[in-house]
């Protein structure tokens, strides 16, 4: 029976069916339900590992040992895992090896926008691209097959429109793998890649290659062409083949599912069968760049065809159709004219900790040097206290570097902010950096208690699994400590006036020191019952109270809104207006009871 | 435009947090189940944070996009009334609109610099005319106990408009994507729902 199925969920499904016995991730949008679906199958280890390049390693032990093994990430997270990724190119698999990496075209929730297909070509490894969720089932159970036979790992590229769709699935049975489980001690010169063995790899790599590209020409089910029109034949591939099909369903078109290697003959095959071609691609002019090496005459590529930003089907249609029609699309009439609308930014939730901890980095003006998760969303108006944020855990290494440049003049001046997630997964290093060189960075790590901006999945710091069992967990002082910390701090970010003056005192110390928040789960992690720790479940604006002087509004609480001039002063002036809390939304935190000089806000019907 | 041309387009607006993707999921399962190919596409991650949310949702015997086009839209349903104005143009000139009579102030609204725009269910029946249905989904849920369980009470409201499906099998798809102990509240949730379009 076929049932709907989001596109991460299907290669989840895909891996289950394939016998799969490992699956490792750090979570990232848009690839962060793959794992999370994969857990619940009981066969399977299943794993949030600290970072994606552990996550690599992983996948990679358990297919030397024979197992098949399933590692996820997002396009930021392979840069992470390269290190290992370029060389288990040589060392190849026992048990199949499939590494997924989820592009987000358009940068919906990601630092920068990049084509992954790169990474196949870097790599020398095999690339499938699906472009639903049937078939990211089915790619990835071929996926397998292709790295066991091949002795590859196999890329799988999804992106936010593969992994974040839902389309009907016709769910197989699990075919657990025939491989023996062991290792074997005779194989040295594949595994241990020193100079004199990874030569030789280096030879079999490309050879691996000619083999794949003879695969991808004659026995690659995924590259089809289906001869319409010939007037125009298109050649495409993942979800920019759906919207070509949507907006020129009359013309020819090759689709590629195996994106590297490239089937040479059948491309060249295509350009005899039509009479122009186009390329349609999301991102990089990759298969463009490829096909004209090739000597083919491509008639358009990304001469039309953006290489920013994600294409849609209007996208598509805006750029192509007077090429390929002759006729110019018309405008979209915009028949109700609705003006700028109020934008709506995503917002730290209400009672989150990283609201007070922002409210008083703010206070004390300092540069914060910031990272990626939802506290990110304080470097926004109105808290505007973060400055810089790159990638997972630059904080820590850019205050600590900006501070060997401002000497003795930015102390007192800096700190780096970070998640607990963000800190096991790459913050440990720059951290010891600090601290072996001497450096006077102040790391504030807001432990929520789980990787939040993701969607709630845990860590080492948590306490528990993928699965939801017990775990040990990382106690972050004692790792400081080790680390040469001699001063850590803990602080309850609720109380703003103490965390002020703990950060104060630590930012002035000529030393790298440790700030940790304590008792400040995450809003939406119900088992942490956050909003227990609040002694009153709803605060009000007294009305008479409030002089209007808006402090409270500059935490940006979602619950405080602005209510203008209403009534009149004690004194008989008209009031500018006034706060006020909307009950519902708000949780109890009393952030905006501390900021508040006049005392206007009091516990609700008390 | 599009492929075929029996696809039909369904936009569904909202805030973070509203259980947009939940009501869309209870749409996919039965018209998937009515036999029909069906795509849905969403964006997760920054959006989970109040920030606007969107679905598109097709369907027809074959759908290939899963995106819709500007100006393609056959059924607007808005879980928010500014949100629902936001893709107002979205929508086919003989397309129609379900809106839930709620307001979320956006930040910029809080803090008083910008105001949300005032009668948008009146801009809606201006130019849709008899289209346009609004629905108290906040309220009604309020009253059955659980402010969350407005998203279903809209997808009782949307209900109506596929006569092709009887109640059941929308109350089937529900129970199979909630947990038991949530079933009742939310089957009575979807019937005050298609009560609220039904009696309109």
């Amino acid at each position: 029976m076929k049932r709907m199925m989001q596109g991460n969920e299907a290669i989840a499904r895909g891996a289950w069916e394939a016998g799969v016995e490992v699956g490792c991730a750090y979570p990232g949008t848009p690839s962060s339900e793959i794992m999370a679906r994969l857990s619940e199958y009981e066969e399977v280890h299943a794993e949030w590992s600290p970072n994606e390049k552990v996550s690599m390693e992983v996948a990679h032990g358990a297919s030397l040992a024979g197992g098949r093994a399933l590692v996820c990430m997002k396009h930021v997270g392979l840069n992470v895992a390269a290190d290992p990724f370029m060389t288990i190119s040589y060392v190849g698999v026992q048990g199949g090896m499939v590494i997924v990496v989820a592009d987000d075209p358009g940068q919906h929730s990601s630092q920068n926008e990049q084509d992954s297909r790169q990474w196949a070509r870097f790599g020398k490894v095999p690339m499938l691209e699906p472009s639903d969720a049937r078939e990211c089932r089915d790619y990835t159970k071929t996926a397998f097959d292709i790295s066991e036979r091949f002795d590859t790992p196999v890329l799988l590229r999804s992106e936010t429109r593969v992994s974040h769709c839902d389309s009907p699935v016709e769910a197989g049975e699990r075919a657990a793998s025939g491989m023996e489980r062991k290792l074997d001690k005779k194989q040295v010169p594949k595994h241990v890649m020193m100079p004199i063995y990874a030569r030789a790899r280096r030879v079999l790599v490309e050879r691996r290659m000619q083999q794949l590209e003879a695969y991808a020409e004659t026995e690659c089910p995924y590259n089809v062409m289906e001869v319409n029109d010939p007037s125009v034949g298109f050649i495409t591939s993942g979800v920019s083949y759906l919207y070509v099909k949507e907006v020129f369903p009359q013309y020819s078109f090759l689709k590629l599912g195996m994106v590297w290697p490239l089937p040479r003959n059948l491309i060249r095959e295509f350009f005899n069968q039509v009479r122009r071609v186009i390329v349609v691609e999301e991102l990089d002019p990759f298969l463009e760049t490829e096909i004209r090496a090739m000597g083919c005459d491509v008639w358009h590529g990304k001469d039309l065809v953006p290489s920013i930003g994600e294409l849609t089907p209007a996208v598509v249609e805006r750029a192509l159709s007077e090429a390929v029609t002759g006729r110019e699309p018309g405008p979209v009439p915009a028949r109700v004219p609705i003006g700028d609308l109020p934008k709506r930014p995503p917002n730290l939730c209400a009672g989150c900790a990283h609201r007070a901890l922002f409210y008083a980095l703010k206070k004390l003006k300092l540069f914060v040097f910031g990272d990626i998760g939802c506290y990110a969303l304080g470097a926004a108006p109105p808290l505007s206290a973060m400055h810089f944020s790159t990638c997972m855990g630059a904080s820590i290494g850019g205050s600590y570097g900006a501070g060997k440049v401002l000497g003795k003049a930015g102390l007192g001046k800096i700190c780096a902010v970070l998640g607990d997630s963000t800190f096991l997964h790459s913050g440990i290093g720059p951290l010891m950096d600090a601290v072996y060189n001497g450096g006077y960075s102040t790391t504030i790590i807001l432990d929520n208690s789980i990787t939040a901006m993701t969607g709630q999945q845990d860590h080492p710091g948590t306490g528990f699994t993928i699965k939801g069992e017990p775990a040990p967990r990382v106690d972050y002082e004692q790792l400081a400590r080790s680390l040469g910390v001699r001063h850590v701090r803990i602080v309850d970010p609720y109380n703003i006036g103490e965390t002020i003056d703990i950060i104060r005192e630590e930012v002035a110390r000529d030393e790298a020191s440790v700030i940790l928040t304590r008792n400040s789960p995450c809003m939406l992690l119900r088992r942490a019952l956050p909003k227990q720790r609040f002694r009153h479940p709803h605060y009000r604006v007294v009305e008479d109270a409030c002089r209007g002087c808006r402090t409270c509004l500059g935490t940006n609480c979602p619950a405080i809104r602005w209510i203008p001039g209403e009534g009149m002063t004690r004194n008989g002036d008209t009031r500018k207006g006034r706060a006020d809390i909307n009950a519902e939304q708000c949780v109890g935190c009393a952030v905006c009871v501390q900021v508040c000089a006049f005392g206007s806000i009091e516990p609700l019907g008390e | 435009m599009s492929g075929n041309g029996d696809t039909v387009n369904i936009f569904l607006s909202g805030v973070g947090g509203q259980g947009t993707i939940l009501a869309s999921n209870i749409l996919a399962e039965v018209l998937l189940q009515a036999g029909y190919d069906v795509k849905k596409s969403e964006v997760h991650g920054m959006a989970q944070r109040g920030g606007d949310v969107t679905t598109h949702f097709r369907y027809g015997s074959k759908v290939y996009s899963p995106l819709i086009m500007e100006g393609e839209v056959d059924f607007l349903v808005s879980f928010e009334l500014l949100e629902g104005l936001r893709y107002v143009n979205w929508l086919k000139p003989q397309g129609r609109v379900l809106l839930n009579n709620f307001r979320i102030l956006p930040p910029g609204v809080n803090l008083g610099n910008v105001e949300y725009p005032d009668a948008i269910g009146e801009t809606f029946r201006k130019h849709f005319k008899d289209s346009v249905w609004i629905v108290n989904g906040h309220d009604i849920a309020r009253e059955l106990g659980n402010v969350q369980v407005a998203n279903v009470v809209l997808i009782g409201a949307l209900s109506v408009f596929f006569p092709f499906l009887e109640a059941s099998q929308w109350v089937g798809a529900l129970k199979g994507l909630l947990p038991a102990g949530l079933h009742a509240i939310n089957i009575r949730a979807f019937e005050e729902g298609r009560n609220a379009v039904g009696a309109r």
